[in-house]
């Protein structure tokens, strides 16, 4: 194996080594620069959308308007929840898969690596055009990232426009690296890969990939719809004019529901990658876990009226949405379980990757938990629209999907720079960000069931206490990221040398190029029927 | 004066009847709310117990199964007997869930056979109610000074959860709520009733509760409805029947009473400092959350009125757009929600105010004549 990728090195020297300079960035079609540039971009989201929540939390630190004045309190809360949906979460995934799935399944590249470049190289528009419209005369976008209409279509600002148009390209960005992930992994796996032998990262970013586009037209529809009411005079989702309100709700949240197991199938992936690693035990039910993932997936379609309860649907459309929804913690349990059962008896060591990986499977269960309790609506009546909401889906979000993508990045990262990170760094940013994560998020569960509703710029006194904790949890949960920001780069830089294989338990492919991984791999394909990856003893 | 008089009545009530855990759902005070409260309490220990075994399994395998006490790891990977156990246990457990949930949604879902019926309107930001099969309807606002919103001012004890007219309904009666909107979605909440519906414009949701004790009861909007979503409450006094029907009879006296005062007060006219005292109230409670105080309102957003050509020169066209509002705009149609006199004295004040000094005065019977072209 050294001697094919020595060669291998010397034929990048001589041919394909990468172009210096600024075009080497813009033109580049290498799946290995585009999932850096994803994952840059959306760390620089991650913390302009934080910022964002900073703003949120200096204003509510205190009951009586400080700061902000409402409307510009709305816009901040509408662009951070925009930011963090699509240019933090998203992007992150799709930079890990971009570096991961072609070498985790042995192939040189992603298949359509032109469209690769394009479906990056437009996000940073989309993202201007939106920050830029907080500019605007009359503000940003101030509807809720949810931009229920008509308060998005008659009652918004002319900045709805330049809205519409950024969800667009985030929309075809998102389409077309799903359709490169989809064609990658059906066509370009090693020999002897099949379906059931490929990691679960690469499976559940599989499922996910056909959620997406399955769901982001929906929402293209949505916006599309928005923006001709409000300037082209149709009437979808006005009643004077024959249309329904509460249909704007039923198209985005058919949209909505598959997108939150986006954003959390990918974690599902990492997750069942670093758990194994660190207990040296292979993963518990590898085909549980698959059909689990799907399960999910095709649940999520079934579902989207649970965010509606309160809009006035028929009793049996209710317990229709209600019994699925609570069908979904069936699947969603089976996974949780099998990482519990990888544990059990293993010999499990704590590094930072394996550290996040835990706290995922416990935050994010206690967002499961919160979840399921939503899901029962007669109580879901008293939950619906309060900070009991708020904290559930930051727990799924922010402890859930942000943990994974800091344990990917942590447990990839040797491959990636091609040294170790600080441990010890790595290990602080850890507990800050568990600590603070808790403080800024729980206490919100109190907050919400006394009664506190969301999206409010001011509240009545007896909240008072609640959120200045809460905000004090969000200032240092911001400033620990800062610390990741450190460890990154003091990574890049440099540090210990890394070895093909830094992680004694891991498995699959991606360990067996040496690291940092070269600006090619695998242009002959490995031959998985002597070295399975991770899913080896699987069939 | 009936303002004032249910102000006063508001703050006689015992504090007492909405006291609830700062940590926790609230109990609330109708048998509806007492079962969803059962439900979030049983769900809650569920999930508790659930909590305490899978967590606890993995405590254990962390502290236990550690590399550094020299553990060897198993090799097993799989178990079929073991994974449809643990399919199958959440199952049942679900279906113990949903039996208790299902009938207590078909319980809340119920709202036939009601003694009272409230039509709840809900606009940018404030809430209406008007009482079935009597003359009495009303706006409800927020009554909190805005000094105290701006830091200005102490806090009082019901900051940003206090009306100018609550809602009153009876008690031991189930009461009807028919809720809409004039403009965007609202949600109309009161967490002691467990009663939340969205009211969707041009749409009309029913909610009922049927309340066993007197007592204030307070919520808010739930639904994000644009700037001062915040800022627009709900308080309903619940009363008994016999007290209930008294003060409805109290009401529709006072507003016939109201309407024939203000045709007799068409003949006369008020002055300019009258009109431009009378308009500044009525700016401030109805106008400036948009237009903002100093009527430059929010550029893109609400229309300046300081400088205006409206507020100049169109004198029509001014009457016309506060009595009818603006169809496709946040601009609601006042001339149902103030009297002749405030709505003469609103719009003198914002052709005098802020320099726009253009010393027109407009009169009851401008408006009168007016609405009634």
């Amino acid at each position: 194996m050294s001697t094919v990728v020595g060669e291998m090195d010397q034929h990048d020297d001589h041919h394909h080594h990468a172009p210096s300079g600024v075009t080497r960035w813009l033109f580049t079609t290498n799946h290995k620069d585009i999932g850096s540039m994803y994952l840059w971009f959306s760390f620089i989201m991650f913390l302009v959308g934080g910022s964002m929540a900073m703003v949120i939390r200096a204003e509510l630190f205190q009951p009586g308007l400080q700061l902000v004045d409402p409307h510009f309190f709305n816009q901040m809360t509408t662009v951070h929840g925009l930011i963090m949906v699509f240019g933090a979460v998203m992007p992150a995934f799709t930079g890990l898969a971009n570096w991961m799935i072609p070498m985790m399944i042995g192939a040189p590249d992603m298949a359509l690596p032109r469209m690769n470049n394009w479906s990056f190289w437009i996000l940073p528009f989309a993202f201007a055009i939106l920050l830029a419209s907080l500019f605007m005369e009359g503000g940003g976008p101030a509807f809720g990232w949810t931009f229920y209409a008509p308060l998005s279509t008659t009652y918004s600002s002319d900045s709805t426009a330049l809205f519409v148009f950024s969800v667009h390209i985030m929309g075809i960005s998102s389409i077309m690296g799903a359709i490169n992930v989809i064609v990658t992994i059906m066509n370009m796996r090693a020999p002897g890969m099949t379906y059931m032998k490929m990691p679960l990262f690469v499976w559940s970013w599989f499922i996910t990939a056909f959620l997406l586009i399955a769901v982001m037209p929906v929402l293209a529809g949505a916006v599309t719809m928005v923006l001709t009411d409000k300037y082209f005079g149709t009437s979808f989702f006005d009643a004077a004019g024959g249309g329904d309100p509460v249909m704007f709700q039923h198209i985005f949240w058919f949209f909505g529901h598959p997108e939150v197991y986006i954003m959390i199938l990918p974690s599902f992936g990492i997750v069942s990658a670093i758990i194994p690693a660190f207990a040296r035990k292979p993963l518990f039910g590898y085909a549980s876990m698959v059909y689990a993932t799907a399960a999910i997936a095709g649940l999520s379609f079934l579902v989207w009226a649970h965010h509606m309860f309160t809009t006035g649907m028929p009793v049996f459309a209710e317990l229709f949405f209600m019994y699925c929804t609570m069908l979904i913690s069936v699947p969603t349990g089976v996974k949780v379980f099998n990482w519990v059962a990888t544990m059990w008896r293993g010999s499990i060591t704590f590094e930072t990757p394996m550290l996040f990986s835990l706290a995922f499977v416990i935050l994010f269960t206690i967002g499961g938990f919160s979840g399921l309790m939503l899901a029962i609506t007669p109580v879901d009546f008293q939950y619906h629209d309060t900070y009991f909401v708020v904290a559930h889906f930051h727990y799924v979000l922010v402890s859930g999907a942000i943990f994974s993508i800091m344990a990917a990045a942590y447990f990839w990262l040797p491959k990636w720079t091609g040294h170790m990170y600080d441990e010890g760094l790595a290990k602080l940013h850890f507990w800050a960000s568990l600590i603070s994560v808790n403080v800024l998020f729980f206490p919100m569960h109190f907050a919400g069931l006394a009664g506190m509703p969301r999206r409010i710029p001011d509240y009545s006194i007896q909240f008072a206490d609640i959120n200045q904790i809460v905000s004090i949890g969000g200032f240092a949960f911001g400033l620990s990221q800062l610390i990741f920001l450190w460890v990154v780069i003091k990574c890049v830089k440099g540090g210990e040398k890394a070895p093909a294989k830094p992680w004694e338990g891991a498995e699959g492919l991606e360990w067996t190029v040496p690291s940092p991984a070269p600006y090619h791999t695998f242009d002959t394909p490995p031959d998985t029927s002597k070295t399975p990856p991770e899913a080896q003893d699987h069939g | 004066m009936s303002i004032r008089l249910i102000t006063a009545l508001t703050a006689m009530f015992p504090i007492a009847a909405q006291a609830q855990s700062q940590f926790n759902l609230t109990q609330g005070v109708t048998e509806i709310s007492q079962r969803v409260y059962d439900l979030h309490m049983t769900i809650f220990y569920i999930c508790c117990v659930i909590g305490v075994i899978v967590f606890g399994a993995m405590f254990w395998s962390m502290i236990r199964h550690r590399k550094s006490n020299g553990r060897k790891p198993a090799t097993f990977h799989e178990s079929v007997k073991v994974e449809i156990l643990w399919t199958i246990i959440p199952f049942l457990i679900l279906i113990g869930m949903a039996i208790p949930a299902t009938s207590t949604l078909i319980a809340m879902e119920d709202s036939s056979e009601s003694d009272v019926t409230v039509l709840v309107t809900g606009s940018q930001w404030k809430w209406h109610y008007k009482y079935f099969d009597s003359n009495v309807e009303y706006f409800s606002l927020l009554a909190t000074q805005r000094d105290q919103i701006e830091n200005k001012l102490e806090k009082g004890e019901n900051y940003l959860l206090e009306v100018d007219r609550p809602l009153v309904i009876p008690t031991d009666r189930k009461v009807r709520f028919l809720i809409t909107s004039d403009d965007v979605i609202h949600s109309w909440w009161v967490p002691d009733f467990a009663v939340k519906k969205d009211a969707n414009p041009g749409f009309i949701n029913e909610a009922w509760t049927k309340v066993d004790q007197p007592g204030i009861y307070r919520g808010q909007c739930a639904e994000l409805c644009g700037k001062d979503h915040g800022f627009m409450p709900v308080v309903v006094i619940a009363k008994e029947p016999a007290e209930y029907d008294k003060w409805l009879a109290a009401q529709e006296e006072i507003q016939r009473k109201a309407k024939e005062e203000e045709q007799r007060l068409l003949a006369m006219s008020m002055d300019m400092t009258e009109l431009m005292d009378l308009g500044e109230q009525v700016y401030l409670g109805s106008c400036a959350a948009c237009h903002q105080a100093n009527g430059e309102g929010i550029p893109g957003v609400f229309p300046a009125l300081k400088g205006s050509p409206m507020a100049l020169n169109d004198m029509e066209g001014h009457i016309d757009i506060v009595v009818n509002g603006k169809s496709g705009t946040s601009m609601q149609a006042f001339g149902n929600q103030l009297s002749l006199r405030e709505l003469a004295a609103v719009i003198t004040y914002e052709r005098n105010a802020w320099g726009n000094d253009t010393g027109e005065t407009v009169q009851a019977s401008d408006v009168n004549a007016y609405m009634n072209e």
